[in-house]
């Protein structure tokens, strides 16, 4: 059996995993257009800010391709997909034959429509390389000021960072708040002034419509949409990630937002799959399919891919929105649907100024659909856990937000089947 | 594969088990230096749930299909090969939480005196038994040892 995988990040790792536990032999190949053997995507705000150093970047040591008898093809990019014949064109001519093919091509940065933007001032923020280019450029050119274009985990991480390096960051966000996706406007404040306390600036319903540059080609100054100018040394923009599916479009299998998948992960072609930040599969909540671009996910389908991949059968339960991440110190865990709300959703709310905690629990038809977790995330996997599990939480709704919550809160029968049992997983 | 067993039915919420784990967790293993002097301070890793007459202990349930080893991103969180066990490598662990983020049992917490890092139980990887079971007086935490083949 011939394994080819497009892609080397979560999703490929964790689906040469699943092929592993099942079938030992088979020809594994994975290729990827960057020049490391392994890196975790999420940690380059940490290489960025100094705080994990370039050799610890893998999540998966050294051997882990041997060990697994994997073949790795760095540094060349996957050209097309013939569906029919079952190959794959690389970029460098060669071409490789599959019996079973895994699309985890991830996603691309969106390129921002800024007049002059072609300047080696403005960088994006989504691979090792950027955070490697960005850093070096920093340093050499001793940067003082820099602005972000986007106030999203991204944008927010990448500002985090160079203020640990000693740069003056302006983070310039379209909507009315930062993290405007995935928090509401409670828990954005407690990190906007988390942010201005530690002297970062922040320039709301704007964006940059122009770049003004040196003779040189450096960026003097940026434009905003309300014709304001800020001067800056860069600009990282950050205003999202769109699915890489180009490769499988031009193959012709089906895509919506991102690459069209079902239960199993596999395409609408037999023998492909797809996974990861590229793939459009279940959303749990929304009950539809949609790219989810987080880590847990991506983990997930990649292992469920590769176990289906091996002729095992495994179905994906789906998952939703959720993140967690520590912004200024403050950590925050925030899952599912937690804005736009129905007019019959009741919210739970907790909110303590003075140690600026806030907690915030969504129900729909006495079912948990979203909560927020801002200073205080002690157990807030329970709450992620209700949600995943659709479950009734009528009986004891009023404990929820209470300090001492936890399974002794549950219905007897719920908390004996998750101690006894395991929990089903996202 | 070897799993602790909790029975809420047997536990009297004495906390013993928390004092256990807590100095089996410190530098020295002394019950006075753990609890009055150790930087950072050591941190139990078994949580005692109480609500009127009803209490339990809980720690990690060492998840076959664990959901925080899907989850972690910096790699730090693996599984042993000899135990099984579910475990965290301090020195790998960002901080980043999702891992607790993902522990439908909350068992997973924030250790954050020093170098900030997930926290969570180990089965007492040196020891023969995990002190929990060990020196329960009523037997509401057992192991349950899988039987060799």
């Amino acid at each position: 059996m011939k394994y080819l995988i497009i892609g080397n990040s979560v999703s490929a790792v964790a689906a040469i995993e699943g092929i592993r536990g099942q079938d030992k032999e088979g020809e594994i190949t994975v290729i990827s257009n960057e020049p490391y053997y392994n890196y975790s995507r999420p940690l380059i705000s940490y290489f960025l800010g100094e705080k994990v150093l370039l050799k610890d970047m893998p999540f998966r040591s050294k051997d882990f391709y041997e060990k697994n008898k994997v073949k790795l093809i760095l540094n060349v990019n996957a050209d097309r997909v013939d569906t029919k014949k079952k190959y794959v064109v690389l970029s460098d001519k060669r071409k490789l034959n599959f019996d079973k093919l895994l699309i985890a091509s991830g996603g691309a940065p969106i390129v921002s429509e800024i007049k002059n933007s072609d300047s080696d001032s403005v960088f994006t923020f989504t691979n090792l390389n950027d955070a490697v280019k960005l850093k070096k450029y920093i340093k050499t050119k001793k940067v003082k000021k820099a602005a972000v274009l986007g106030g999203g985990l991204i944008g927010l991480k990448v500002t985090e960072a160079l203020i640990e390096l000693g740069v003056k960051v302006t983070i310039i966000e379209l909507a009315d708040r930062i993290l405007a996706a995935s928090f509401d406007k409670k828990a954005s404040n407690i990190i906007q002034k988390a942010l201005e306390k530690i002297g970062c600036g922040l320039i709301t319903n704007n964006t940059v419509s122009e770049i003004i540059k040196e003779k040189n080609g450096k960026i003097k100054k940026l434009v905003l949409k309300n014709k304001k100018t800020l001067d800056t040394d860069l600009l990282v923009t950050a205003i999202g990630v769109i699915p890489n599916k180009i490769l499988a479009e031009e193959a012709g299998l089906k895509t919506d937002k991102g690459i069209l998948v079902d239960f199993y992960m596999q395409t609408n072609v037999k023998d492909i799959y797809a996974a990861g930040d590229c793939a459009s599969a279940r959303d749990l909540l929304l009950s539809v399919n949609r790219p989810i671009a987080i880590w847990p996910a991506a983990a997930r389908q990649g292992k469920v891919a590769g176990c289906n991949m091996a002729g095992v059968r495994k179905k994906y339960a789906g998952s939703f929105a959720m993140n967690s991440v520590e912004l200024c110190g403050i950590p925050t865990i925030s899952g599912g649907i937690t804005c736009s709300l129905k007019k019959e959703d009741r919210v739970l709310e907790y909110y303590n100024e003075e140690k600026q905690i806030y907690k915030k629990v969504v129900l729909r038809d006495n079912k948990i659909i979203g909560a927020i977790f801002v200073g205080d995330i002690e157990r807030a996997g329970l709450y992620i856990g209700l949600i995943k599990d659709k479950v009734d939480v009528a009986a004891f709704k009023d404990c929820l937000l209470k300090e001492d919550f936890g399974l002794i809160s549950f219905p007897k029968e719920y908390r004996k089947h998750l101690v006894a049992g395991e929990a089903a997983i996202l | 594969m070897d799993k602790i067993l909790i029975k809420e039915e047997y536990c009297m919420g004495c906390r013993l088990c928390e004092v256990y784990c807590l100095v089996q967790h410190s530098k020295t293993k002394n019950i006075i230096k753990a609890y009055k002097g150790e930087y950072p301070k050591p941190v139990s890793r078994i949580i005692v749930e109480e609500k009127g007459y009803v209490s339990f202990a809980l720690q990690c349930r060492h998840c076959e299909d664990a959901p925080c080893l899907d989850a972690c991103m910096s790699g730090a969180m693996y599984r042993d090969e000899k135990t099984n066990a579910v475990l965290c490598d301090e020195k790998k662990c960002v901080a980043c939480w999702m891992c607790v983020m993902t522990c439908p049992f909350g068992v997973i917490s924030r250790n954050i005196d020093d170098k900030k890092i997930a926290s969570k139980c180990d089965l007492c990887a040196n020891e023969e038994e995990p002190v929990c079971v060990k020196n329960c007086p009523n037997e509401a935490i057992v192991m349950v040892r899988e039987k060799k083949k």
